[in-house]
């Protein structure tokens, strides 16, 4: 045993004493250019977090033009001369105000907060690695992905402003320049650039992520061992990898024939204002179609994915019971993913595309709704029975649970070819993929901020502002979100700027009145939470290592961890994610560092040489 | 650069050890036990496994995955053009891209040659290898712009039809990948000339050239893939 000891000793020295980068001494090597995965995901995040503000004051302005449409705003006159000219917005402004809002959330917020952020922060320690697989590709992957939000941006202040086309930017009107209107010129250029950088980024990401998870657990850390969030982290960046390169080739497409003339989504003999634009005979806007929407389907999966694994992770943490199903989740998540590869259809049931691949769609499309449904009723039973402390983000995890059922149902409308006849293109789709995508995935963001705000900045957020900033967002979201249902099925069309010429959609005025109150308030309450995130981080009462009484690997280092996440001491696991109320045991949770108890002296006479505690509690 | 201690003596020392550490294999089987609590049963950990670091070569064949995407959507791209109007125009193959064909065949034998002198620890013959796999890329780099000039020449262009566009649109992306291969070549002889040859060194370069060497090989055989497309689905 006592050989056994000193061999343990010396290979825990050579095998994992040295951590692969030094931690950084200087300012730009440690807050800026830093290859520390910690750092990089609070760069995500704050990212994220710029867009998501830039992305709400959009659609605070698209509400108001919806609402008093023709009003004189005199500070937009002087932000936007060309968008808003006296004060009064143009249609081709809103349009624009729509693609850029899309464009932010979508690829800014809901790609890079989630799995750029809390992934990139959390994989590495949850799997008890000491950084993710390549660093310096990481830092090279934030920093491509923020280039490309500068770029977007740009698009902003260049001749003609922001681009209309929408955040599918559908040819022919995204592929034949400035003749489709002002923002269609250099704007829409600028998109395709910064949507191609973005692509170039999440794929370096998305490599980094797989070989971290498959290549750098910790000794015991076998894949049924692995939170919920590293398998959602892991499907999403899988997604991501087959995804975005589509995106990419879609892009190049795009770029060429505006800027090439060539002929690949420009049909022949098209003529715009009186003039024959091309001389060839025809390439197709439906192959666009088909390659965004290869892509675009999976992305609305690489939004929600790490969501649904935070919540599960928090439900299981506060409901202090173990994930109810946990290879049913596994799996689940990975039915999801799978499935999301070939539904892409759905979103072209108009497109002209035969009766029968309709239906094949159709099919594949409703039977996304069964592992989605083991989802939603394993969240139940891992509450069921549960002692839950209700917390900021456990509300927030709860609150997923809701709006992903709310959004997700009236997916199994949309869905239906025949239904979705009259319903594509209405605020009834508006509504539907904003709960489910929008929304849910950022109460997922939310409920991992206020979960991992005392691991990332070792205090703790204030709960009563927490609470405050829960409820009113939750039922300000409905608010916004339920009467556009309405809205859709009287058949109030979207990316329309005003609605003043149609006498049927008149008498919706008080409904649309009612959701520019929602936006308001809920916008409003952001600042709370903004307020409480910045003061929480100077002011915020102290974390200890494991304020939630968690089990996971995370909970078992100080906070913020140090610079290799476990000091030296590389974690060994002894059991699964989610050992709560273990009967018989003393605590109500079991940590993954502590050893079988049959096991204990000879685990704690081993690990003793290198010093680690076994539950991590004594830093 | 960034290698571990796991990476340097990895594979020297990971046989040796294997007895030393079984013990604490016997805990096989860890949390999940009688309770089945938390996580699923009947897993087996790989407590009895020492880590094995493979980050290089997991993470090419992840990002070779992500190319193959690019160049699977470029071809669904490519086929439902070629049907969709009579404007689909094939080019004659260009003479230059038997040459090149046969140059970028070539390199992926002489990169054999390569990784085979390294396994054996043959740094000279290694280097030399290398050096000529490289000077093949970029014969092969050139050829492909001769062909362009070629068709140039002719007055066929990137706009001038559907199969023209793709033809240059696929060598070009096609061509930005292999530069990149050959930057990733010029990688193992920067570090071949780093310093000398200590067994250690040298492992850690027969995996490094493993790794350049999977992405080289795939290249190759895009190309191959590429060459079939553009020239016999017309």
């Amino acid at each position: 045993m006592a050989e056994a000891e000193a061999a343990h000793g010396t290979h825990a020295e050579h095998a994992e004493g040295v951590h692969r980068h030094p931690a950084p001494t200087n300012f730009i090597r440690k807050y800026i250019f830093s290859i520390d995965h910690k750092v990089i995901g609070i760069q995500y995040l704050l990212l994220a977090m710029a867009s998501v503000f830039v992305g709400m004051f959009l659609s605070i302005l698209m509400r108001l033009n919806l609402t008093w449409p023709g009003t004189k705003w005199p500070i937009l006159g002087t932000l936007f001369p060309a968008g808003a000219p006296n004060g009064i917005m143009q249609p081709e402004f809103y349009l624009s105000l729509v693609t850029m809002h899309g464009t932010m959330m979508v690829f800014f917020v809901l790609t890079t907060a989630p799995q750029g952020g809390f992934g990139n922060y959390f994989l590495p320690i949850q799997i008890g690695a000491d950084d993710m697989a390549f660093p310096t590709l990481n830092m090279m992957s934030f920093w491509v992905t923020f280039v490309g939000f500068l770029v977007l941006l740009s698009a902003f202040f260049v001749e003609g402003g922001a681009p209309l086309g929408g955040w599918t930017a559908y040819p022919t009107l995204s592929a034949i320049g400035k003749d489709a209107g002002p923002g269609q010129g250099m704007g829409m250029n600028l998109w395709i650039i910064s949507i191609a950088i973005f692509c170039a980024g999440s794929l370096l990401g998305a490599l980094n992520f797989i070989t971290t998870l498959l290549n750098m657990r910790a000794r015991g850390m076998s894949l049924m061992r692995m939170p919920l969030t590293c398998w959602s982290w892991f499907t999403t960046a899988v997604l991501a990898l087959l995804a975005f390169p589509v995106l990419l080739a879609a892009g190049i497409l795009l770029y060429l024939d505006r800027n090439a003339m060539t002929s690949f989504f420009i049909p022949g003999g098209l003529v715009v204002s009186d003039k024959l634009l091309v001389d060839h005979k025809g390439g197709s806007p439906i192959l666009w179609q088909h390659l965004f929407w290869f892509f675009g389907h999976p992305e609305v999966y690489i939004a929600i994915l790490p969501g649904m694994g935070a919540t599960s992770h928090i439900l299981s943490t506060f409901a202090r019971k173990p994930v109810f199903g946990y290879r049913a989740m596994v799996f689940a998540m990975f039915g999801i993913g799978l499935l999301g590869f070939f539904v892409w259809g759905h979103h072209m049931f108009i497109s002209g595309m035969s009766p029968y691949s309709g239906m094949a769609f159709s099919i594949l499309t409703l039977s996304i709704g069964v592992p989605s449904a083991i989802k939603t009723f394993n969240w139940i039973g891992t509450l069921w029975g549960g002692r839950i402390r209700f917390t900021s983000p456990m509300l927030f995890a709860i609150g997923f649970v809701s709006l992903f059922v709310a959004g997700g149902i009236t997916g199994l409308v949309l869905g239906q070819t025949t239904l979705d006849l009259s319903m594509h293109d209405t605020y009834f789709v508006l509504a539907h993929f904003h709960l489910v995508m929008g929304v849910a995935a950022i109460f997922g963001i939310f409920a991992g901020i206020y979960f991992w705000f005392p691991k990332m900045f070792g205090r703790m957020m204030n709960e009563t502002l927490g609470k405050l900033h829960f409820w009113v967002t939750f039922v300000g979201v409905y608010l916004i979100f339920a009467p556009m249902h309405i809205m859709g099925i009287v058949g109030m069309p979207r990316r329309y700027a005003q609605f003043t010429e149609y006498d049927f959609l008149k008498p919706l005025h008080s409904l649309v009145l009612l959701v520019t109150i929602g936006v308001i308030i809920t916008a409003t309450i952001q600042l709370v939470f903004l307020f409480n995130f910045f003061w929480s981080i100077f002011k915020g009462r102290r974390a200890g290592d494991n304020p939630w009484e968690a089990t996971t690997l995370e909970w078992s280092t100080p906070s913020p961890p140090p610079h290799d996440n476990f000091a030296g001491i590389p974690p060994v696991v002894h059991r699964g994610a989610y050992e709560f109320s273990v009967p018989g045991a003393a605590r109500d949770f079991i940590m993954q560092t502590e050893p079988e108890p049959g096991e204990a002296s000879e685990i704690v006479s081993t690990e003793g040489s290198s010093g680690n505690g076994h539950n991590g509690h004594k830093h | 650069m960034v290698t571990t201690a796991t990476s340097t003596k990895g594979i020297g020392t990971r046989e040796r050890e294997q007895p030393i550490i079984s013990p604490l294999g016997g805990r096989g089987g860890g949390g999940n036990g009688p309770r089945g609590n938390g996580g699923g049963g009947g897993d087996r950990p790989r407590d009895d496994e020492r880590f094995r670091d493979d980050r290089g070569r997991l993470g090419m064949w992840v990002g070779l995955a992500s190319i193959l995407m690019l160049f699977t959507a470029l071809t669904s791209a490519y086929i439902v053009r070629a049907g969709l109007s009579d404007d689909w125009r094939p080019l004659q193959v260009p003479n230059f891209l038997w040459a090149s064909t046969a140059l970028i065949l070539a390199s992926s034998v002489t990169f054999q040659m390569a990784h085979r002198a390294i396994k054996r620890y043959e740094v000279k013959t290694y280097t030399r290898w290398v050096t000529l796999t490289g000077l093949l890329g970029l014969g092969f780099l050139t050829t492909q712009l001769l062909a362009w000039r070629q068709l140039v020449a002719q007055g066929v262009y990137l706009a001038s039809n559907p199969h023209s566009s793709f033809f240059y649109l696929l060598t070009g992306v096609h061509g930005l990948h292999l530069l990149g291969g050959i930057l990733g070549l010029g990688y193992l002889l920067a570090r071949r000339w780093n310093k000398l040859a200590s067994r250690e060194a040298i492992r850690r370069r027969q995996r490094a050239a493993g790794v350049i060497g999977l992405y080289w090989h795939f290249m190759d055989g895009l190309w191959v893939y590429l060459f079939l497309l553009l020239f016999l689905w017309r």
